[in-house]
């Protein structure tokens, strides 16, 4: 399987691990071989290097130069509707119900298990008139 | 002497001490890598005792000041020239480094200096410091990231779990190897 996600300048990066752990940022210029420099001001990420342990490299992109400032970083990303294109991908949407989940109360669990037997309990129906 | 650690850049300015005949001694300035203002000084005064007739209890310090660094949002390309003493012999020696901040440069040489050379941060003179362009690097590992354009994978990658970060897996037993390919 060849490499398809790259450590390159405008790669849109998931930050896994530090005070900004589940942002989007762009990666603005390549230290070395272990850190990068990131920015992203749109998400809310400070310019920082960072170590490439701590980010995960995602499939999106955006056309910027190197060393690019916040205001051209932050029209590239208009511009490639990067914010609605990550919520979009499952990635992110898997992100977000885990996110989801942890915060639930018991109220909402029991709505969970409520709505889940309606389901079952739709598609059990179903299963029997195709049976039959 | 000078422990290394995270470095900063620091100002010392000093001169002898003004006497009847000599009131307005000449005064000296150097630019002192060091982690702390008083290690700063002590290596002001090792220096300057090696160039001119002057130490500490014959001198002052006038001035002890911090050179932050003007602009910390871009990586810079810096060579380094030194002098350091191996088992054998003292040896002059040009690096380059990559980073944000001279002193993050020169925090990496230190660093960089005990791992390949074994060489301790006493044993090691800073002469001088300078930003490089990138068509003007020496040394091919900075001049491969330094290059427009460049972009490379990350393969294997392996997740630690030290320092308190999660776990390698969300359960503690599984009957699946972890992945380290990631794209």
């Amino acid at each position: 399987m060849p490499f398809t996600r790259y450590a390159e300048v405008g790669r849109i990066v998931l930050v896994n691990y530090g005070p900004e752990s589940g942002k989007i940022a762009t990666i603005v210029d390549i230290v070395d071989q272990n850190k990068c420099l990131i920015d992203g001001p749109e998400s809310g990420v400070a310019r920082q290097v960072i170590p490439f342990s701590r980010i995960a490299l995602t499939d999106l992109t955006v056309k910027i130069q190197r060393n690019a400032r916040a205001k051209t970083l932050k029209a590239a990303w208009a511009e490639a509707e990067t914010t609605t294109k990550w919520e979009a991908t499952s990635w992110a949407k898997k992100l977000s119900m885990k996110k989801k989940r942890a915060t639930l109360t018991d109220f909402d669990r029991f709505k969970v298990m409520v709505a889940k037997k309606q389901k079952s309990a739709i598609i059990a129906k179903k299963m029997e008139e195709l049976s039959a | 002497m000078t422990v290394a650690g995270v470095m900063r850049q620091y100002q010392v300015v000093g001169r002898k001490a003004a006497t009847d005949d000599h009131p307005n001694p000449e005064a000296y300035r150097m630019v002192i890598f060091a982690p702390n203002p008083v290690i700063a000084k002590s290596k002001f005064w090792y220096y300057l005792h090696q160039f001119r007739k002057m130490k500490k209890t014959t001198g002052e310090i006038l001035d002890c000041v911090e050179i932050t660094e003007k602009n910390c949002r871009t990586v810079k390309n810096y060579g380094i020239w030194l002098r350091y003493s191996s088992r054998s012999g003292t040896h002059n020696m040009y690096r380059e480094f990559r980073d944000v901040k001279l002193t993050g440069a020169v925090s990496q040489l230190y660093d960089e200096m005990a791992g390949r050379h074994r060489c301790r941060p006493r044993s090691i003179q800073i002469i001088r410091t300078a930003t490089v362009g990138a068509k003007d690097l020496k040394r091919t590992n900075g001049m491969q990231f330094a290059k427009a354009g460049v972009k490379f994978p990350l393969p294997h990658r392996v997740s630690s779990a030290k320092r308190g970060q999660r776990a390698l897996s969300d359960s503690t037993y599984t009957t699946v190897r972890p992945t380290t390919f990631f794209g």
